[in-house]
C-alpha cells in the first residue's frame, strides 16, 4: 500500500481543561472517502480542521502529504493549498463575484494569470453545474448555489484531499441533496475526501469507511456495509438508533 | 430614521387643545422677551404709536402677533409633507439665525473686501492640512490597528500607549508640544508640518480604534477560509479582509475628517495661514473681529455641510454595494 496522504497517530487535544480530542489515530490513503460522523460536541469538526491546521493539536503527530504539523512549520501554505477545505457556513468572500472568488486562490497563490485562472474558475464551475453564475455576489445565491461555489473554489487549488466540515448543516432542506450530487461526483472522479456530515445516505453510498466519534474519541470505524448493519460497540449502536429511526 | 410603527399617533398640530397652550406659552414667552425696541415694534407702530413708549401694552400687542404667526406658522407646516416640512424649517431656521448675525451691525463691505483672500489662502491651506493629515491618519491607524490586534507584547505595548498618549492629551497641547518641543531636540520644523505632523498623531491614534473595530468585525470563517487556500497574512488582510471592513470604517473615518477640518484651527496658534488664523488676523488691524469670525464660522460650516454631503454619497455607495 502507498504512503498514507494523511497521518494522524495519538493525537491529543485540549480547550483548557476540556480535552476535545483523545488518542486520535487515523489514516488516509490516496483515493479513500472516509465519512466521520458523531454526536455535536464529539470532535469531529475538531480534528477536521487539525488536519489544515486551523486548529493545534498539543500531543501525537499529524503528517499531511509527508509533512508534519507543529506551530513552527514554515510551508503551512503548501500544506493547506493540497488540503482544500469545505465549511458549514461557506465562508466565500461576499465582497468578491463568485468568479474572483474562484479566480483568487490560482492567481494569488498558483500565480497563474488571469485568463488561466479564469479557465480554471470556469471548468470547476460548470462542474459544480452553475456557470451562468459568473458573475453574481455570493449574497445573490442560495444557499444550496453558495455551497456548491465553496466546493468549486476549493477544487480550483486542486487539491489532493478534500476535507468536508459539515457541509449540509447549515443549509435548507431542500438544498442538501444539491450539493451531495457534487459530492457523489466528485467521490465518483476519485478524489480523495475526508467529510464530517451527518448525511448517513452519502455514507452508505460513497463512504469507504465510517469513522464514528464521540467525546473526543474514535469509538469504532469499519465499512459502511458492516458499520451500519452491525455496528459493534453500544455508543455506534445508541447513535445510529437515534438518527436512522425517522 | 427609526423603525416607525404602523399605528400612528394624531398629529399635535392637528389638537386645537395643544395648539391653543402653545399659543398661550409663545404670548407670554414673546411678551415677556420685551419685542417693542426691536424691528418688530418698528412694525407695529401703527397700533402701539412710539414704541419706546409703548411700555407692556406695546410688549404684550407685539407678542401677540409674533405669538400668533409663530403658531400659524407651525399648523401651516404640520400639514405638509416630510420632505417639505424639513426644507421650510431648515430656511427658517437659517434665516432666524443670519437675522440674529445681522443684528450684530456687521459691516458687509469689510468682509467683502476679505472674503476671497479667506477663501484662497484660508480655506485652501486648511483643505490640504486636514487632507494630508487624514491619509496620513489612515496609514497611521492601519498600522496602529494591526499592533493592536497582534500577538506580539511590543506591538501590542507601543500601539496602545500610543493611542492612550495621543488620545489623552488635548490637541492644543500636542500642536505646542510638537512645534516648540521638537527644536529643543535640535530638530527645528516648520509651522505647517508640524501642525501636520500633530494633527496625523492624534487623529490616528482615534483612527486606531477605529480601524481595529473594522477588522474585528469581519467573521473569523473569512480568516479561516483564506487560510485554507493558503493566502498568507497581507494577502488576507489586503484582499479580503479590508475591503470588508471599509463599509465599517469610512462613515466614523468622514466624520473624523470633518472634526479634523474643525481642529485644524488649532494649528493657527503656530502661525499657520489658516481659516482660523486669518479670521483673527484680518479683524485685528481694524477692530472688525466679529465680521472675519462669523464669516470664518460660515465658511467651516459650509465646508463641513460640503463633506457631509460627499460621506453620505459614500455610505449609500457602500450600502448599494454589499446587496
Amino acid at each position: 500500500m502507498s504512503e498514507p496522504i494523511i497521518e494522524m497517530i495519538g493525537v491529543n487535544k485540549w480547550y483548557g481543561d476540556f480535552q476535545a480530542l483523545k488518542n486520535i489515530n487515523f489514516t488516509v490513503h490516496e483515493g479513500d472517502r472516509i465519512v466521520v460522523c458523531g454526536p455535536s460536541g464529539s470532535g469531529k469538526s475538531t480534528m477536521i480542521r487539525t488536519l489544515n491546521y486551523l486548529e493545534a493539536h498539543q500531543e501525537g503527530t499529524i503528517r499531511v502529504d509527508g509533512t508534519e504539523m507543529h506551530a513552527k512549520m514554515k510551508n503551512i501554505g503548501q500544506v493547506r493549498i493540497n488540503t482544500g477545505m469545505v465549511f458549514q457556513h461557506f465562508n466565500l468572500f461576499p465582497h468578491m463575484t463568485i468568479l474572483q472568488n474562484l479566480m483568487a486562490g490560482p492567481m494569488w497563490v498558483r500565480k497563474q494569470s488571469v485568463a488561466e485562472a479564469k479557465e480554471t474558475a470556469m471548468k470547476y464551475l460548470e462542474r459544480v453545474r452553475i456557470p451562468e453564475q459568473a458573475d453574481k455576489y455570493p449574497g445573490q445565491l442560495s444557499g444550496g448555489q453558495q455551497q456548491r461555489v465553496a466546493i468549486a473554489r476549493s477544487l480550483c487549488m486542486n487539491p489532493k484531499v478534500m476535507l468536508f466540515d459539515e457541509p449540509t448543516s447549515a443549509l435548507d432542506p431542500e438544498m442538501v441533496s444539491e450539493v451531495l450530487d457534487v459530492m457523489v461526483e466528485l467521490a465518483k472522479d476519485g478524489m480523495t475526501m475526508v467529510c464530517v456530515t451527518h448525511e448517513m445516505g452519502f455514507a452508505k453510498a460513497v463512504a469507504d469507511r465510517v469513522v464514528f466519534m464521540d467525546a473526543g474519541e474514535i469509538v469504532e470505524e469499519n465499512e459502511p456495509h458492516s458499520f451500519f448493519d452491525n455496528p459493534q460497540n453500544a455508543r455506534t449502536q445508541k447513535f445510529l438508533g437515534q438518527i436512522l429511526q425517522h | 430614521m427609526l423603525y416607525p410603527d404602523t399605528v400612528v399617533p394624531d398629529n399635535a398640530v392637528h389638537k386645537p387643545k395643544i395648539m391653543g397652550l402653545m399659543l398661550v406659552a409663545a404670548v407670554v414667552f414673546f411678551t415677556l422677551l420685551g419685542l417693542n425696541d426691536t424691528i418688530l415694534g418698528e412694525f407695529m407702530r401703527p397700533v402701539i404709536g412710539e414704541p419706546k413708549d409703548s411700555g407692556f401694552f406695546g410688549n404684550f400687542a407685539t407678542g401677540l402677533v409674533v405669538g400668533i404667526i409663530f403658531v400659524i406658522n407651525i399648523v401651516l407646516i404640520g400639514f405638509i409633507k416630510f420632505r417639505y416640512q424639513v426644507i421650510i424649517v431648515w430656511l427658517q431656521l437659517l434665516f432666524l439665525f443670519l437675522a440674529f448675525f445681522d443684528s450684530f451691525g456687521l459691516k458687509y463691505e469689510f468682509i467683502q473686501s476679505k472674503i476671497w483672500f479667506m477663501i484662497s489662502q484660508g480655506v485652501f491651506t486648511t483643505l490640504y492640512i486636514s487632507a494630508i493629515s487624514i491619509t496620513l491618519a489612515s496609514i497611521v491607524a492601519i498600522i496602529g490597528a494591526i499592533a493592536k490586534l497582534s500577538s506580539n507584547g511590543f506591538a501590542f505595548a507601543i500601539a496602545s500607549f500610543y493611542t492612550s498618549f495621543f488620545r489623552g492629551l488635548p490637541l492644543l497641547m500636542q500642536v505646542y508640544l510638537i512645534y516648540i518641543g521638537l527644536p529643543q531636540l535640535g530638530y527645528v520644523i516648520d509651522a505647517v508640518p508640524a501642525g501636520i505632523l500633530a494633527l496625523t498623531l492624534c487623529y490616528g491614534a482615534y483612527m486606531t480604534e477605529i480601524f481595529r473595530a473594522g477588522i474585528q468585525s469581519i467573521d473569523k470563517g473569512q480568516w479561516e477560509a483564506s487560510r485554507s487556500m493558503g493566502f498568507g497574512f497581507g494577502l488576507t488582510m489586503r484582499r479580503i479582509i479590508l475591503p470588508q471592513a471599509m463599509p465599517l470604517i469610512i462613515p466614523p473615518t468622514g466624520n473624523q475628517f470633518i472634526a479634523m477640518l474643525k481642529d485644524s484651527s488649532l494649528v493657527s496658534v503656530i502661525g499657520v495661514w489658516e481659516l482660523m488664523f486669518l479670521a483673527r488676523t484680518l479683524g485685528n488691524k481694524d477692530f472688525r473681529h466679529m465680521e472675519m469670525l462669523i464669516t470664518a464660522a460660515l465658511i467651516y460650516w459650509c465646508l463641513s455641510m460640503c463633506l457631509e454631503l460627499i460621506q453620505s454619497r459614500i455610505e449609500r455607495h457602500y450600502r448599494t454595494q454589499s446587496h
